[in-house]
Order: C-alpha cells, then structure tokens, then sequence
C-alpha cells in the first residue's frame, strides 16, 4: 500500500539542474527528516528526474517546460491532493540552504498567524552580492510592494518559502506564470493571507542558470512591473480575514 | 467599364472566402467559434461589394474624404480584432494545456507509486511460492508492465 506520508513537503522546482539536484534532495533529507521531497522536472533535457529518483524524492514530470510558475504550482496542487498541511519551495539550483528550512519552520510555528514565511536574503546584513542591475530591480519590487501591502517586503523574488494548508489551497487554484514570486505577494495581499519575513543565507548559484540573466533585467523588471499593475487592477473574491483561501482561478474564458 | 470589372472581381472574391470558410466548417477543419468571425466579415465584404452605394454612405457617414480610405479602416478594424481574439483563444489554450501538463504529472507519479506498491506485493508473494507461471497467466499484462517499469533507469 500506500508509504505514509509526513505533514511537511518538499517542493523544489527543476529545469536542467542535473549537477546540483541529487546533492539538494539529499541535503533536504538530512537536514528536514521529517519532510517529503518532490522533484518538480520542469521538462528537462538532462536526467535530472533520474537523478533526483536515486536520491529518494518522488518525481512530478511535466511533460514539457511550463517555466518556474507551472512547476511550483504542479507543487501546490500535489501538496493540496495528499493532504500536507505544510509545504516548502526550494530551488533546484542550489541557491537555498536546506538548513535554513528548519528557519522558516520555527518562524512559522512561532508565529501561528502566519500563512506563509518567505526567506529573506536581505534581512543578513552584507552577505548577499548580486549584480547591482538585479538587486536595483529587487528593491524596486520591495519598495512598491511594501508600499502596497503596508508591511515590509525586502525580498519579494524570493522562492524559499514555506506556506501552509490555506496558502496551500490558494496557490493550487491560481498561481502567477512568468515570474510569479513578487505577484504572489500581491495575491496573498489581496487574499488576506498573512505573510513574514525571516532573515535567511542564500548562496550563489550552485550551476545552471538564473532564469532572470542580467542582460535581460531591464525586460524582467518591466515585465514584473506590468504584472504588479495588471495585479493590482485583477478582479479577485476577497475573503474575509480568517476564513477559507477563496478559489480565484477562472479557468476558460 | 473599369469599375464594372473591378465590381465583378470584388463579388467573386467575396463569395470566395464566403464559399471556403463555410467549407473549412462543413468539413470540421474550423470550429464555429472561430468561423464566426470569418462568416461576419466575408458576408459584409459581399454585401459592400454588390452594393457600391453603401461604402459611399458609409464614408460620408463617418467623415472620410475617400471612400477607398473607409475600407481600409474597415479592413484594419477587423484586423485587430482577429489578432485580439487569437490572443485571447492563445490565452486560453496554454492555461489549458498547463492545467492538463500539471494532471499528467500528477497521474503519472500517482501510477508509479501505485505500480511500486504492486511489485513489493508482487515480490512478496513470488518469495513465499514459486516463482508460478500460473500467476503470469493469471494477470500476464500487469506484470510484464511492472518489469518494463522496473528494467527502467
């Protein structure tokens, strides 16, 4: 029958990660044995989904490349499915510690309020170095979401977070495509859900690429910006504080 | 006598594009949603190309100098409509296929699960007994598909 399944899951997204994946899931099984892993193969040309399986995480394979907003939300919808009532993103990139999900864990228990914790790079004081280009970008998203949701965003493109049931059963139903870390915030702002910060070490990347390059910050940054607007101005059923994630999605037109 | 002719070849290519999109529907290699659309348009290109005198009216209505002008606005008003209802039906198809590349995944792993259930059961039972043929003839597809799975890297 059926393995029993832990409360708390794992999710890391995956296209083309194949040097760093098998080292990730194994880390996360170290350091968070009480998580499930699920590789989300966004579609990979390499054996990345091989590899992740050898290292004892169960695979969801998209059958083609649906970008990093169609993996996570495959995520979401397999979370809501068996029933997690926590669930963790991590990057396949190597670029989140898994160390640090025991991080998100006791700021999310100690604050139960919370629907979501994201990890943020910037609450470190002077460790993280980007490129001056994309941090330029970061701030600016931080800047106008703080503004937005009144409370202080510093890494809204942060993708290490871990949600809980309600933000779980949101994020199933309607999650953002193209770069959907800094419009997720927005939804959960409009959704009432609560969201925290904690301050977390990320690393430069361990292989792969970024999916945001600098020669193409300027167009990523529009690009979110539009999607911020666009965000701001989506019709969208608000539920009262408290009560159920409200099903936004409206599939079909 | 010129714009006699040049009457004739309008209607013909009117009725044309009228004929091939009730053909492209008849043979179901266009939807209606989509046909829609095209009818509407080649119905009023015929209409305006019979009846010379409306594109005229039309022009006057609406303040162009030149009539020719009016069909070109025409012509480019129903342009961007097309391209914005292919954007919206674009739209809709890769959510779409999101939706349904997200539920393959899932099924899949659903299956895999399912079928390493089945072979630590399976193997189980062949330890006990005898590897049986009996048991191959009793569910022969199963059990090839459970080695097939499990023969895989």
């Amino acid at each position: 029958m059926n393995r029993l399944r832990n409360e708390h899951l794992a999710v890391i997204p995956a296209y083309n990660e194949s040097a760093t994946v098998a080292r990730i899931v194994r880390r996360v099984h170290e350091q968070a044995p009480f998580f499930d892993v699920v590789v989300v193969n966004d579609g990979s040309t390499d054996d990345t989904a091989a590899l992740a399986r050898a290292a004892g995480a169960d695979v969801l394979e998209l059958p083609f490349n649906l970008g990093i907003g169609g993996a996570v939300q495959a995520g979401f919808v397999y979370a809501k499915e068996n029933g997690y009532r926590f669930m963790a993103q991590v990057d396949g990139d190597g670029q989140h510690e898994p160390e640090e999900i025991s991080t998100l864990i006791e700021a999310m228990a100690a604050e139960p309020s919370l629907d979501v914790v994201c990890g943020s790079r910037f609450l470190v004081p002077g460790e993280y170095l980007a490129p001056v280009s994309r941090r330029t970008g970061i701030h600016l998203f931080a800047f106008l979401l703080s503004r937005i949701v009144g409370q202080p965003v510093t890494d809204p493109t942060s993708g290490f977070r871990l949600y809980n049931r309600r933000a779980i059963e949101l994020f199933s139903a309607d999650y953002p495509h193209d770069y959907p870390e800094v419009e997720a915030v927005l939804m959960l702002h409009n959704h009432r859900l609560r969201m925290g910060e904690v301050p977390v070490r990320m690393l430069e990347r361990g292989g792969g690429r970024s999916s945001i390059r600098s020669g193409k910050s300027v167009y990523y940054m529009i690009k979110v910006l539009l999607a911020i607007f666009v965000g701001l101005l989506r019709r969208r059923a608000v539920p009262e504080p408290g009560g159920p994630a409200a099903v936004a999605a409206e599939h079909g037109i | 006598m010129g714009s006699s002719r040049i009457q004739i070849l309008t209607v013909f290519v009117a009725a044309v594009l009228l004929i091939g999109v009730l053909e492209l529907v008849r043979r179901r290699r266009l939807l209606e949603r989509y046909a829609l659309v095209w009818l509407v348009s080649s119905v009023v290109l015929l209409g305006l190309s019979i009846w010379r005198g409306a594109l005229d009216r039309i022009a006057e209505q609406i303040g162009v100098a030149y009539p020719p002008n009016a069909t070109m606005n025409r012509a480019f008003g129903f342009v961007l409509w097309m391209l914005l209802h292919f954007s919206v039906a674009v739209s809709r198809l890769s959510d779409q296929s999101k939706v349904l590349a997200q539920r393959l995944a899932l099924l899949d792993e659903r299956l895999r699960r399912r079928e390493a259930a089945d072979e630590r059961r399976l193997g189980t039972h062949e330890g006990d007994d005898e590897p049986g043929e009996e048991f191959a003839e009793a569910a022969p597809a199963g059990r090839e598909h459970a080695f097939r799975r499990a023969g895989k890297p």
